[in-house]
């Protein structure tokens, strides 16, 4: 079989359109730049009559060009991933071959934009964030990675191969390059070439996403509940607690992250059982979270409270033995048939390493907010009404700093996802094989100047992810700034 | 003033002791020890072995014990083995007897001995700091400047065209951490088979094969434009985008000042409002903010020198830590933690000392 081009047959035709829209892009983006620093933008004409009008000049003329430049180059875009969708890399290659198996994905943010479109009126911010631009991409570029991950990690949808196997005569080769000895229940082709191992880098890639998309937001999560949980009371209370609590977290704030990976995160480390204990340290903070935000509110109504509490904190704290208790390290509390799971220990250390990493920031900022917030007026009002003070902070001064977490959240879960390729970089916690982003481009630079097929996917959608979640946080700062 | 700066000093310092005593405590967990002993004797050593391996090197006394010898508040560890022969930590055992020292360590000027480099920790770490400072330079000298007009030009006039085109840049360049950034710029400029290289040297532009180094290993005797441009471009386009940003939002609260509105309606021309009267208000935060971004550049550096084999202070790092290399390991910590730390008070006072509307109680 031959190998694809990149945009097969329809590509011929197609191309030279797509080169030329993309280059008169780039071309009318400079001009504008040059000509917004060189001219003083629109201004406003008075007409004969007395009305006015806003007169572009030469900037809004470059503007207004650069704009349908811009659509003109997405719809083409658009026009690629369709016709690969529908035709698949018979007719429009490697383009056309990575459409089509990314079908589901096109699908599920097709659904996902059309319904928060339609409703956004009654989506509260989440709504709002369809009115920005700039928020839009970013949510379409995360939930790209989000759709992608957890189709390729949970159905095994999205990729064309097993993300572990070697085929043999595929060790670095090109991409688009047809399988040695492919059998017909197999995919064809490695859409995106091999690696140095001859395992298919297009389908390690959206592996890989399935590594970030679940340990990356859930250690941000866990990151700020631990956070808040230590940071409201410590701008709340003030005094003593807080001096104690904002030393420890400069502490940690003054080590550098790598140094601490590398402490933490080594074997050596790992059998003395310290990541294990300050899993079961770090992790008990969300049950105290819940416990004390459910406590504080309906401690007024015992006959509801009490059996609220039970439940609830009987299944999250059956779900913290199962995730800090593990069969031959130091924490087994749980015997073995009451354990739901075991989480690998490289992902735990990994894990445990990161929300440690992320959770004294968290705690500054919460800190900050607190201070500030404890000042206003529904605070002294509540403190009136003898509310207590937990009652105070996470149900009067926590909702009212909902906006700049909610933003901090976005950012913090794109550091994180550094932070894991940073991990990945130096080879720490995660195994060699592991087909997560970092891990990749790690094994990926020892030949980088002859190979770089294997290594740009994955460095380039770590940018891309990243990029979304700040594109995403920026969309929601605008957005809520504006109530 | 002053008493503001001895308290920062007094909590720098028990900061700076806390920290070492944490790695200190790391690195000398018994699973380290063993392989430590394992690889210093040999891999096949039974447990009584490595135990009678750690036993006279003074590895199994108490955790605190062996924290003050390393600060040098401690006696050092002296052992006489069965055949008369006196060994210490703090000297050799053909040193004579009247010359032998009780103390040695931080407080005396003594780091300690490389395992792996066999070598003077105090003068490694010296010499590596110096390479580094050389690649830190060259990244502040690009990177500041830089930012700050990025940051100025976008926020001089907010929601502008230029303002949106730059402060994607500045979103795009803080999204893109140096391993991918150091791995892009080396497939596009530094790759004989891939990217900007192969076409320019068909065309005959460069004498090469490739445009630029993948490698600076050489850069740290002879900088040249070809091997450190990309360590250099790499760290400093992720520290960028961040200054940038905070640059802006400190210009964009200025340019809406009162005092600005008055230049304007008196008739001063745009640019000298933004030169004369915006920029000195302007660049108050963003000081605050390059002197915290240091630390943070030290991370880019153990990346970047690590990616680019550039033998510093971040790849001597790498090496210590991989290689459980302790006293290496201890060394490395202090020197970043006490850069950490002065950054820190630099931005403190700085802050207090460019900006007369804060006044310290």
């Amino acid at each position: 079989m031959e190998p694809l081009t990149w945009t097969g047959d329809v590509g011929v035709f197609l191309d030279p359109i797509a080169y030329t829209l993309a280059i008169l892009f780039i071309i009318a983006v400079a001009v504008q730049i040059v000509l917004s620093v060189m001219t003083s933008g629109a201004r406003v004409v008075t007409n004969p009559d007395g009305t006015l009008s806003s007169a572009g000049g030469p900037y809004g003329t470059a503007a207004l060009t650069t704009r349908y430049l811009g659509m003109a180059f997405g719809a083409m875009i658009l026009v690629y991933l369709l016709i690969g969708a529908v035709a698949g890399p018979a007719t429009l290659g490697i383009v056309g071959g990575i459409s089509q198996q990314l079908t589901p994905v096109w699908i599920a943010l097709i659904v996902t934009f059309f319904v928060s479109i339609r409703y956004k009126r009654r989506l509260g911010l989440y709504g709002k964030l369809f009115d920005s631009n700039v928020g839009m991409i970013g949510f379409a570029l995360v939930m790209f990675w989000v759709f992608a991950g957890v189709m390729a990690g949970l159905f095994d949808w999205v990729t064309t191969h097993d993300s572990l196997s070697q085929v043999s005569g595929m060790k670095n080769k090109g991409p688009g390059t047809p399988l040695y000895g492919a059998e017909d229940s197999e995919y064809s082709w490695y859409l995106l070439g091999g690696d140095n191992l001859a395992r298919d880098v297009f389908s390690r890639l959206f592996k890989g996403a399935w590594v970030v998309v679940q340990i990356a937001p859930l250690a941000t999560l866990f990151a700020f509940m631990v956070g808040i949980t230590l940071g409201l009371p410590a701008g709340y209370y003030g005094g003593r607690l807080d001096i104690i609590l904002s030393f420890l977290a400069n502490l940690i704030l003054a080590f550098p992250v790598i140094l601490l990976f590398y402490l933490l995160v080594t074997p050596e480390i790992t059998a003395t059982g310290i990541p294990n204990y300050m899993a079961t340290v770090l992790f008990i903070f969300p049950l105290v979270f819940i416990g004390v935000l459910l406590n504080a509110r309906y401690y007024t109504q015992p006959s509801f409270r009490t059996p609220l509490l039970i439940v609830v904190l009987g299944t999250l704290g059956w779900i913290y033995l199962s995730l800090i208790s593990d069969a031959g390290t130091k924490v087994a509390v749980l015997p073995e048939t009451l354990d739901l799971f075991d989480i690998d220990s490289g992902i735990l250390v990994v894990f445990v390493s990161v929300v440690f990493v992320n959770a004294p920031t968290v705690f500054r900022i919460v800190r900050g907010l607190a201070l500030d917030i404890k000042t206003r007026d529904y605070v002294a009002a509540a403190q009136t009404r003898g509310e207590g003070p937990w009652y105070i902070m996470l149900w009067e001064i926590l909702p009212n700093a909902r906006g700049p977490l909610i933003v901090d959240f976005c950012l913090r879960i794109g550091y994180t996802t550094i932070l894991l390729g940073t991990l990945g970089f130096f080879g720490l916690g995660l195994e060699s094989e592991s087909p997560d982003w970092g891990t990749t481009i790690n094994t990926g630079r020892q030949l980088i100047r002859a190979y770089v097929h294997p290594l740009l996917p994955p460095a380039l959608s770590l940018m891309t992810l990243v990029l979304g979640l700040n594109l995403l946080a920026d969309g929601l700062r605008e957005e809520s700034l504006k109530d | 003033m002053g008493i503001f700066i001895l308290r920062q000093l007094g909590v720098m310092l028990l900061t700076a002791l806390c920290l070492t005593f944490i790695v200190f405590f790391l690195t000398n967990l018994y699973p380290n020890l063993e392989k430590l002993a394992k690889t210093q004797g040999n891999f096949r050593m039974s447990e009584e072995e490595v135990q009678s391996w750690l036993e006279p090197r003074g590895y199994t006394d108490p955790m605190l014990v062996k924290y003050g010898r390393w600060l040098g508040v401690v006696p050092g560890w002296i052992n006489e083995d069965a055949e008369g022969k006196v060994t210490g930590k703090c000297f050799k055992s053909d040193t004579a007897v009247d010359d032998r020292r009780t103390f040695c360590g931080v407080l005396q000027g003594d780091w300690g001995f490389s395992l792996v480099f066999k070598d003077d920790v105090g003068g490694l770490v010296a010499t590596r700091l110096g390479a580094t400072g050389k690649l830190m330079g060259f990244v502040l000298l690009l990177m500041v400047p830089l930012s700050l007009i990025v940051g100025v030009l976008a926020g001089m006039r907010e929601g502008s065209g230029l303002d949106r085109s730059l402060s994607t840049f500045s979103i795009a360049t803080t999204a893109t951490p140096e391993y991918v950034s150091g791995v892009v710029f080396i497939a596009l400029l530094a790759s004989s088979k891939f990217g900007l290289s192969p076409l320019l040297a068909e065309w005959g532009w460069i004498d090469g094969k490739t445009l630029f180094s993948g490698s600076a290993t050489k850069a740290v005797e002879d900088a040249t434009f070809a091997n450190f441009t990309l360590p250099v471009l790499t760290i400093a386009l992720y520290g960028m985008g961040y200054i940038a940003r905070m640059t802006r939002a400190s210009m964009t609260e200025v340019m809406t000042a009162q005092y600005i509105r008055t230049a304007r309606l008196k008739g001063v021309s745009f640019g000298n409002i933004v030169m004369k009267h915006a920029l000195r208000n302007a660049l108050i935060a963003p000081f605050t903010v390059i002197m915290l971004q240091i630390p943070w550049l030290l991370n880019g550096v153990v990346i970047v020198e690590t990616l680019f084999n550039y033998k510093g202070f971040g790849w001597l790092l790498v090496q210590a830590a991989g290689n459980n290399d302790i006293e290496l390991l201890l060394a490395v910590s202090v020197v970043s933690v006490v850069v950490v730390l002065i950054t820190q008070l630099i931005s403190d006072i700085g802050y207090v000392f460019l900006n007369p509307r804060i006044r310290i109680s």
